[in-house]
């Protein structure tokens, strides 16, 4: 079972890599209290009855593991959007792609961490059957608002493939930058909010 | 940090390959294959290949080529890698947390010994010497 937010998101935009895509889009958008993702493809989409059991984590098309009698990256994103009163659909149709619409609550109790959006944005951009690919972060609060986007054709223009240690830590510091520079707009929730020391909590 | 440019980061891209060209190239050709299906993102591949691309940018070797793959077929093992070096077998390592994925990078990509304790396919028992296949 994944642990943070960005896992999920690692493991589902990879499915649409694997859809034989030509263009892919993620956006994260940010609210105080709410994570609002969506995953875009223009790749091979799934018709009524994959629609029907793709959330069944015992379906698999078996093409990628012949013997394997499981398929668990949208039942476990479903799962935890559900867990934390988040959203969930997907809408897809066969030759035309798939679109996963779904959303966590970040101020319920099961909502799970964040994790590293940096790392997670890195490893997708290098993702060797990422084509076009475009991440639109968004953040959205009472702090402000501030965005940035990540072309993967426009970056492999600048770096060139993305593909040894040197290049990907310099695309590393690039999307660091660009994410430190939206997070003064983050709020934290009170659910996070750590206790203040006891002495602290003496005085007051 | 300040929000880089595109054409801050190009700048930045020249000068290190200009740096890159004075310098004996090091881990040339070698490579590092992270199993990112499912099962390796549960078990924390994302943390390996990050912790890989931090130990690499550390000691300084811009040349080890970082890619993914899907689930290798040792879910039990995750995360998984695969290291390629050329002259030494390829081998698939099991259970990397990101005290392992140090040792790998100065065991094998600089020190060229297998890091055997990790070893979970590939080369064949037989060919597993004591002194890390030297």
């Amino acid at each position: 079972m994944h642990i943070c937010i960005d896992d999920y998101l690692l493991d589902i935009v990879q499915n649409s890599f694997e859809a034989d895509s030509s263009q892919v889009e993620l956006i994260v958008d940010q609210t105080e209290d709410r994570l609002n993702c969506t995953v875009r493809d223009n790749g091979k989409g799934m018709d009524a009855e994959v629609r029907k059991r793709v959330l069944d984590p015992f379906y698999t098309d078996g093409k990628k593991h012949a013997k394997r009698k499981v398929g668990l990256g949208l039942p476990f994103l479903s799962q935890a959007c559900e867990a934390c009163e988040g959203t969930f659909a997907l809408h897809s149709e066969v030759g035309v792609g798939t679109t996963v619409e779904f959303s966590f609550n970040l101020a319920h109790l099961d909502a799970p961490p964040l994790g590293d959006l940096c790392a997670t944005f890195v490893i997708l951009l290098a993702h060797p059957l990422a084509k076009g690919f475009v991440i639109r972060r968004t953040i959205n609060t009472v702090k402000g608002s501030g965005s940035y986007q990540l072309d993967k054709v426009e970056l492999e223009d600048v770096l060139g493939n993305l593909t040894t240690s040197g290049t990907l830590n310099l695309l590393k510091e690039y999307v660091t930058s660009q994410e430190e520079d939206v997070r003064q707009y983050y709020v934290s929730l009170d659910l996070h909010k750590q206790k203040a020391p006891l002495s602290k909590q003496q005085e007051m | 940090m300040a929000k880089m440019t595109l054409e801050e980061l190009r700048r930045l891209r020249d000068q290190k390959q200009s740096e890159l060209q004075k310098r004996d190239i090091e881990g040339k050709d070698s490579r590092i294959v992270v199993g990112m299906g499912t099962c390796g993102i549960a078990a924390g591949a994302k943390t390996v290949l990050d912790t890989f691309l931090q130990v690499l940018d550390e000691k300084k070797i811009e040349n080890v080529s970082v890619t993914q793959t899907g689930c290798m077929g040792l879910c039990y093992v995750e995360p998984t890698i695969e290291v390629i070096v050329p002259g030494m077998p390829d081998v698939i390592y099991g259970k990397v947390d990101a005290a392992t994925a140090r040792k790998i990078v100065e065991q094998h990509i600089i020190g060229k010994q297998l890091v055997t304790d990790h070893m979970f396919d590939r080369p064949a028992a037989d060919i597993i010497k004591k002194n890390g296949g030297k």
